[in-house]
């Protein structure tokens, strides 16, 4: 049995720690969205629901914030597309080059955020990796005439030739195909845990009762594997939903997701109160969303 | 590989022509180690085999191939004459309890056992009766619903093998299915599961460790040793005459007397008895319950017959077993026996011990390997 005193030694420190750095910040920035900002740009501290009202008026913030919901969505299905194969490979089939393959997944995490997505501006700018591939095979000039058939009124004001494919860079094209990258290992990593929980003879089980390989995928290891699907999905959409840094190194105007806009209003716009107010709206999505799939997860996992 | 059991190995081709699962010179390595070094033996159609061999002897490996969980590295196996081992496992009509249940934790017990119906697309409006059936059978139907996690180990073992039996396969493959469960569980379970496979007829190959579980369920006994068949006979038959010196002392406890045979005579130290076989050096095994205390009245033993053996031992150690006690004796140069005596009373100090020259039996005295 442990003392009293030590419980509470044990105890204290992270209590302090989360009552400084997270609680009392969060009631700091609560309290900052019921305020607003006089016309002098100083922050009034007079108690209104006018940064809730904007929020819910101004379509400029609906938008954004459905283009990220759009974008997150995006970057979850791509990885998910990517991540599970990987993660099922990779517990089931990659026998001696498992370590190898599971280092693969985790390098890219200790590489800084910055470096890559630096890195993924040199591959699609203009004169970038890409599009120097792709002009040396001429086939931009395939996709750009893809493009013209469809936008006809484009055809005349596009040379066919040897030019470079501008959609690349600065576009939810690329926020989605940076973040897809940046987050997928986040996705690989619970699913794959999962598949590894799985007791390999209920797989030999399936197939002893008839079940073919492909139906023992779906019958049996899918479904067992649904938890990490969850986990990796819940990961790959609430990362992205926060992420501001992608948006900035790549996204371009098209591409500006909430987070940025939060960044903008605590920075150059000087509008703290309405940063918090969104800041706090995006607060309880996340939460919202972390609770039903913790609950949904719970409700899969079988003991 | 001088030692390979021929005799066993000829007496069942013999019976091929109505086996049900032929095994021919099956080999199976796990990297340069091989594990099955040529298994050639039959199943007939109905008939319970147990595969017992202790943990390395390639018997879980072999129950595997059957399965179709591994491949062979030589040899064929064979069913009802045709190539079973190139089909995948999924198409088999072969079913396997496994030693640890296996049972899907996702699904309901109901579920667990219509699996393999819905797998191989059984009739719908059949698939609730030969569920309710098979887990009559097994005598969990007040379970159907019930989430496995709630499950007892025993309860466990009875839906694995309702979900088994439930596809009428031609053969059970029991991988050491009551190995998890306690004691008097097991024993239940070993009896049901006798009765069972005489309900429902189906061949049932069983792999134990366990030779008491072996020689209670069995109509016979495969005994695998290091990769290899030791011996391959019905229960009696492998107990009462056991092929080897490593199948006497597997099987049961025995003594191995190593004697010398000369004119119709072997003796091993102090113990000597009349034998009709071929002379030589040649090992037999006794079992410790052949042996009797030779019964005096006044202190005087009765005259013994020609075909049995008298010896006279010390009693080193007595241990008490209820109806029979177990003896340790020393006789002479320094040879020990072990005598089952029934109902012997306290003993002390020297006595004479006899035996019937018949319950010595030869045996082959097992390989370098």
């Amino acid at each position: 049995m442990y003392s009293r005193a030590y419980k509470a030694a044990v105890a204290i420190p992270p209590i302090v720690w989360v009552t400084a750095f997270l609680l009392v910040p969060y009631a700091i920035l609560f309290c900052y969205s019921f305020w607003s900002v006089s016309s002098i740009q100083t922050i009034v501290h007079h108690w209104n629901l006018q940064n809730y009202l904007e929020l819910a008026r101004n379509s400029l913030y609906r938008d954004v914030l459905f283009r990220s919901m759009r974008i997150a969505a995006a970057v979850t299905c791509f990885a998910l597309l990517l991540g599970y194969p990987l993660a099922y490979y990779l517990s089931f089939h990659a026998t001696t080059r498992k370590d190898l393959l599971y280092q693969l997944v985790i390098i890219p995490l200790w590489a800084s955020y910055l470096v890559r997505g630096y890195a993924w501006k040199t591959i699609l700018g203009t004169d970038g990796v890409l599009n120097g591939v792709l002009r040396f095979t001429h086939a931009t000039d395939l996709l750009l005439a893809i493009q013209n058939s469809v936008n006809l009124h484009l055809a005349a004001s596009h040379q066919i030739t040897l030019v470079p494919l501008p959609f690349l860079l600065y576009s939810p094209f690329a926020v989605v195909l940076v973040l897809t990258h940046i987050y997928t290992p986040f996705v690989i990593l619970p699913i794959y845990a999962s598949l590894e929980h799985i007791p390999r003879n209920l797989v030999e089980a399936s197939h002893d009762l008839g079940s073919s390989p492909w139906s023992t995928f779906r019958r049996v290891i899918l479904p067992l594997s649904l938890p990490g699907v969850i986990a990796g999905a819940t990961f790959a959409f609430v990362l992205t939903l926060g992420d501001f840094l992608a948006p900035l190194l790549v996204g371009g105007s098209s591409g500006i997701m909430i987070s940025n806009i939060v960044v903008g209003l605590f920075g150059a716009a000087y509008n703290w109160p309405l940063g918090a107010a969104i800041a706090f709206f995006m607060m309880v999505i996340v939460m919202a969303l972390l609770f039903t799939t913790e609950r949904l997860e719970k409700r899969l996992k079988v003991s | 590989m001088t030692n390979s059991p021929a005799r066993s190995v000829a007496d069942v081709s013999e019976t091929s022509n109505r086996a049900l699962l032929s095994i021919r010179h099956v080999l199976k390595r796990f990297g340069p180690r091989p594990v099955l070094r040529g298994i050639t033996l039959d199943v007939a159609s109905g008939e319970f085999l147990t595969i017992l061999g202790e943990s390395g002897s390639g018997k879980t490996t072999l129950l595997r191939l059957i399965a179709g969980f591994e491949r062979l590295d030589g040899g064929e196996i064979l069913m009802d004459g045709a190539r079973l081992d190139p089909i995948p496992a999924h198409q088999r009509q072969v079913n396997t309890v496994f030693q640890s249940y296996a049972i899907f934790p996702h699904l309901s017990v109901f579920e667990n056992v219509a699996y393999g119906l819905r797998a191989k697309n059984a009739p719908k409006s059949e698939i609730p009766d030969r569920v309710t059936q098979a887990l009559a059978m097994v005598k969990m139907s007040d379970f159907a619903q019930s989430a496995p996690s709630r499950l007892s180990g025993g309860q466990q073992q009875r839906v694995a093998l309702a979900r088994a039996l439930v596809n009428r396969p031609r053969v059970l493959l029991l991988d050491e299915p009551l190995s998890a469960l306690d004691a008097n569980l097991r024993r239940q379970m070993q009896t049901e599961l006798k009765s069972l496979q005489r309900e429902v007829g189906i061949t049932f190959i069983f792999v134990t460790h366990d030779q008491e579980e072996a020689m209670a369920l069995s109509d016979r006994v495969a005994l695998l040793r290091a990769g290899h068949l030791e011996q391959i006979a019905g229960p009696r038959e492998i107990y009462g005459e056991p092929a080897t010196a490593y199948a006497a002392e597997f099987i049961g406890q025995t003594n191995l007397l190593r004697a010398d045979v000369r004119d119709g005579i072997a003796s091993a130290g102090a113990i000597v008895w009349r034998t009709f076989g071929p002379p030589g050096k040649v090992t037999y095994s006794l079992r410790p319950e052949c042996i009797r205390l030779v019964p005096t009245v006044d202190g005087l033993t009765s005259a013994p017959d020609v075909s049995t053996a008298r010896f006279r031992a010390t009693i080193r150690n007595q241990a008490f077993g209820g109806a029979m006690d177990m003896l340790e004796l020393h006789c002479g140069n320094g040879a020990r026996i072990r005598a089952r005596i029934t109902n012997p009373g306290p003993l002390h100090g020297d006595h004479e011990f006899e035996f019937h020259a018949n319950d010595a039996v030869r045996v082959r005295e097992t390989g370098e390997d």
